[in-house]
């Protein structure tokens, strides 16, 4: 941003010339999701939290950043196109699996009361407090020493479900992570790889989303990059699309090597960019292009 | 493709009579900017083709310059984005010199310049092969050919 600036001024006191700037450009408006006439909003936009040292003025949510039809389809639940994996979740949950014959629900109850919040806080630090966890390591901790059952692959589909139901259970409640502690080092490793330029094409998260956001990049609307919205489905594949996996095209399309799904690196990325959107509410099933 | 064609036309020019030199091709490790960015020589030794450029430029898999870059003048693009400044113009503000520093590697012009370096092999941080997500070993090809940088500074003088 501060390029930017430097380059308008060369060029307007070499030049004379009155340069546009390039830089960020803030919503128009900052409506909030009005879902259901009216019976649930959530806010779009929240102050910027104290540990981003003022990299951002706001943050906002990015269904601003969409047009129109997309942001009507997160308007209603009945025509919300993620609302159907919302409810192959819910059925797992009740699902007896593995050796154990147990289902999610057996041991946790209803899964609005149980997994309230839970999304919200995500990542977080494991069990035993010696590894970050997403939401997807919990998941399959469970299915894994607790029902005997199979892990689940990180972005499949009973994953996806799963993680859209049980992030319906934290609509509206306030994304907030923990930064401190043992997962300040996470936090740490994970904003080092939002600032590193990766790729043939140099690009960093914070190139396209810190310093462009609200612009265009060929014929997309670029927002702040926030998770406060996911699993989201995605019109463009016509799916639900996990954190990592967004993650994962962002960083491909760099003409680089991503790192996979569910690493280290990734979980770390998570949290970090989790923390730049606290404050957002956690929005359930959104929809993107 | 103009690589494996270079040592080629050198062999010819040279049977012809003319310099070797006149052909010779400038790999990227070896371009040398200027203290402004700019770079003085032709990178292929050969003069650009405007017409040429402008596909360069606008080819997803080339240039794809439209995605941060508008040009008024050709309102027929679709899809032009707006992250760094419309290039109308372009040819009255920067000499031949200072666009092909641009366009080869702009971060020589302006430093951190989220605008990719198109005339580079190495030194990425984890390198893909393309949009596939695999490892690349480096060096890689350059983004845009010799030829298709000086194509391209050639359309942007035309652009005035
Ligand atoms: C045998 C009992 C049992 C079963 C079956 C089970 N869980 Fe758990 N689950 C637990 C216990 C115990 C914990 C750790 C304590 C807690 O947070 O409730 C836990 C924790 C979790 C957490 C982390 C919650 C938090 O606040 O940190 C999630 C998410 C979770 N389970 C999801 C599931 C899902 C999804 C299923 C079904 C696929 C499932 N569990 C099946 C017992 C079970
Ligand atoms: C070349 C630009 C570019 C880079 C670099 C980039 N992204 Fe993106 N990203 C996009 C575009 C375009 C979209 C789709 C429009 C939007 O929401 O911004 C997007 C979408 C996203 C979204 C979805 C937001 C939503 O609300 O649906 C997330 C999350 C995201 N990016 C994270 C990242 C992270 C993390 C990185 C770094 C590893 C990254 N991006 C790097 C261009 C980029
Ligand atoms: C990812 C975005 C991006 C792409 C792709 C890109 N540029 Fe740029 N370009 C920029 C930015 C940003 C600047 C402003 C300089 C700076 O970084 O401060 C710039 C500056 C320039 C300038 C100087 C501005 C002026 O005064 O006219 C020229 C010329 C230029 N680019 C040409 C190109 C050409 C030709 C291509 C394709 C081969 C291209 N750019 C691709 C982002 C990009």
């Amino acid at each position: 941003m501060n390029y930017a600036m430097g380059l308008a001024a060369v060029l307007s006191a070499a030049f004379g010339l009155a340069a546009p700037l390039y830089a960020a450009s803030e919503p128009e408006t900052v409506a909030p999701i009005s879902i259901n006439e009216g019976e649930i909003e959530l806010a779009t936009e929240a102050e910027a939290p104290a540990h981003l040292n003022g990299a951002l003025p706001k943050i906002w949510s990015g269904w601003l950043f969409r047009d129109a039809t997309t942001q009507s389809m997160q308007m209603d639940d009945f025509e919300n196109p993620a609302m159907v994996f919302v409810d192959q979740g819910l059925d797992l949950w009740d699902q007896p699996d593995g050796a154990e014959g147990k289902s999610c629900a057996d041991c946790h109850g209803s899964i609005d009361d149980s997994m309230k919040g839970v999304r919200a806080a995500m990542p977080k630090m494991s069990e035993d407090g010696t590894d970050l966890w997403s939401l997807e390591n919990f998941v399959n901790n469970c299915r894994t020493t607790r029902m005997g059952a199979e892990a689940w692959g990180w972005s499949s589909a009973p994953m996806e479900s799963m993680t859209l139901a049980i992030s319906m259970a934290s609509r509206g409640m306030p994304v907030d992570v923990a930064i401190d502690g043992p997962a300040q080092s996470w936090w740490d490793k994970g904003k080092e790889i939002y600032y590193s330029r990766y790729g043939q094409l140099q690009l960093s998260c914070a190139n396209c989303h810190e310093d462009h956001y609200g612009d265009w990049i060929r014929a997309d609307h670029l927002s702040q990059g926030q998770i406060s919205g996911f699993p989201v489905y995605r019109l463009n594949g016509a799916g639900v699309v996990s954190i990592h996996e967004r993650f994962f095209g962002c960083v491909r399309d760099t003409r680089a090597e991503p790192f996979a799904q569910g690493s280290p690196e990734f979980r770390a990325l998570e949290l970090y960019v989790s923390s730049r959107g606290m404050g957002l509410p956690v929005e359930g099933a959104s929809v993107r292009h | 493709m103009n690589i494996n064609l270079a040592p080629v036309l050198a062999v010819l020019t040279a049977l012809a009579g003319g310099t070797a030199a006149a052909a010779a091709e400038t790999p990227p490790a070896a371009t040398v900017f200027e203290e402004d960015g700019s770079i003085a020589q032709s990178l292929s030794g050969a003069p650009g083709d405007p017409q040429a450029g402008r596909q360069t430029m606008e080819a997803r898999g080339l240039g794809n310059c439209y995605a941060c870059h508008l040009v008024e003048a050709t309102p027929d693009i679709q899809f032009m984005g707006d992250i760094g400044p419309a290039l109308d113009g372009a040819g009255s503000r920067w000499s031949a010199a200072q666009l092909r520093g641009i366009v080869a590697d702009a971060k020589h012009t302006f430093p951190d310049s989220m605008m990719p370096s198109f005339y580079k092999s190495a030194g990425f941080l984890r390198p893909g092969e393309g949009y596939t997500a695999k490892p690349a070993t480096e060096p890689l090809p350059p983004l845009l050919t010799a030829q298709q940088v000086e194509d391209v500074v050639s359309y942007l003088l035309s652009l005035k």
